[in-house]
């Protein structure tokens, strides 16, 4: 059986972990290598590096970033944020990424999904999807530009979608709670269990170790990812881990 | 030296550094001379089967790796490299292998709640408690991948259960597979090129 995985998110930003809220008043939390190392230790399963700023300039700092990390630690990364073609795509690849993750970018050109799928392989394309809860239209609604775009687009039908166009993996962020430290949002994960075949990965809302052990139980995702609570020491792996043995949990 | 075989077969630079790591230098290369003069040989790979295999005989390498097994080079397949080794794959249609362990790779059959491909860290289970790979007992790996080798019990050093047992370490003689990837997985895999590192250099010994 496949353990269940927890990953960290790191955010980047001109070659440092930083964290805001918002992606503003962002505080410098460390060298990526030596942050990701300690999730090594700590037994983390995989990263996500999430470039925040996403220029040009930023994307070779980041491919530096992602090569002295594949150097020293050893599980799958994956790099999102600003990644627009298959340069882009090729650049991060070759680095040492496993994956990349296409947010934005997939709503604005479907076609990449397809296009990256093909050239490297479905298990290479991650695509993110942001969503929230419209109380007037009743549906899950997809947000870009970090959640400040509602594009109207129906989350569900977009996971389909992305689903058929070829990405191998989804990583579905609540921005209803994000931030909050309430817990992921089940019901959301409940209802794109219904529609979604590939590995699925939650986000957002992790304030404590019990918040894992509840998605895990109660929805079909593969993985659970946080960023705060890790970066700022309130949790570690291990102790996600921990409390997930104790609850019958299968996890590495 | 190691030689790394050179297809064009997705991202490679994984496996160099992660064999940098344990203290194996390695090359990136589909030279014959280089191949066959190198103290072990790595056959990785990433995609579908009869592509690769195409990719193989328009570089004239399967020769090559043919010699390197009658030379005893130890030789380790990774992922699509180690079901490469084996003689017939059925990935879009069916393809001839290269035929160095006895089997084929089949498509991991479906079951309620199991997602195909197989992604993420799955517990080994070793069968082979007396080989050099069996410190894996128990410890979780990391897989990607849609089809699995079907294959002699006298083969498999270890596996791990999904929709039916996977072989997850296959050796006999001089030729291993790994069906996870060891350079993603963290100190599970790196003992496990540490393993491999100690035939290399035990092959070296017998050359000298």
């Amino acid at each position: 059986m496949l353990a269940k995985r927890i990953i960290p998110c790191l955010d980047v930003d001109d070659g440092r972990v930083k964290k805001g809220i918002n992606f503003v008043n962002l505080r410098d939390i460390g060298d990526p290598v030596e942050i990701a190392a300690m999730y090594q230790e700590q037994g983390a399963d995989e990263l996500v590096f999430l470039d925040i700023t996403a220029t040009n300039e930023q994307r070779k700092t980041m491919a530096d970033v992602i090569e002295r990390v594949s150097s020293q630690v050893f599980m799958p990364l994956t790099v999102g944020g600003g990644i627009r073609s298959i340069e882009d795509m090729q650049t991060m690849l070759r680095a040492g990424a496993d994956k990349v993750s296409l947010n934005s970018a997939a709503v604005n050109n479907p076609a990449l999904i397809q296009q990256g799928a093909e050239k490297f392989g479905s298990q290479c394309i991650v695509v993110a999807i942001d969503t929230w809860w419209n109380e007037e239209t009743e549906q899950y609604d997809v947000m870009v530009k970090g959640g400040r775009e509602d594009t109207g687009l129906n989350a569900i039908q977009w996971a389909k979608v992305v689903q058929k166009l070829g990405a191998g993996e989804l990583l579905i962020t609540s921005m209803d709670a994000d931030g909050t430290k309430n817990g992921f949002d089940i019901a959301l994960y409940q209802a794109m269990d219904e529609v979604v075949d590939v590995p699925l990965i939650a986000s957002g809302g992790v304030g404590k170790v019990e918040d894992f052990s509840e998605v895990f139980q109660e929805t079909n995702v593969d993985a659970g990812l946080a960023a705060s609570v890790f970066h700022f020491r309130e949790l570690t792996v291990d102790q996600v881990k921990a409390h997930l043995r104790e609850q019958k949990v299968v996890v590495r | 030296m190691i030689a790394v075989i050179d297809y064009d077969t997705g991202n490679v630079k994984n496996v160099m550094k992660a064999l940098t790591y344990v203290g194996l230098e390695s090359i990136l290369t589909d030279d014959a001379d280089e191949i066959l003069s190198a103290d072990g040989v790595i056959l990785p790979g990433v995609g579908s089967f009869g592509p690769a295999m195409d990719e193989l005989n328009k570089r004239d390498l399967v020769p090559v790796l043919q010699e390197v097994v009658q030379r005893k080079i130890p030789l380790l397949g990774i992922c699509l490299g180690m079901q490469l080794l084996f003689e017939t794959g059925y990935e879009f249609g069916q393809h001839q292998g290269l035929g160095f362990l006895p089997g084929k790779i089949v498509e991991i059959p479906a079951k309620e709640g199991l997602k195909v491909p197989e992604m993420g860290w799955n517990q080994n289970e070793v069968l082979q408690p007396a080989s050099r790979f069996a410190g894996v007992d128990g410890k979780f790996t990391y897989f990607v991948h849609s089809f699995y080798a079907d294959c002699p019990q006298e083969i498999v050093v270890a596996g791990v259960q999904y929709s039916t047992f996977i072989p997850s370490v296959v050796s006999q003689g001089s030729v291993v597979g790994m069906q996870f990837h060891p350079e993603k997985s963290t100190d599970a895999g790196l003992d496990l090129l540490k393993a491999y590192k100690g035939m290399v250099e035990e092959y070296v010994d017998t050359r000298n």
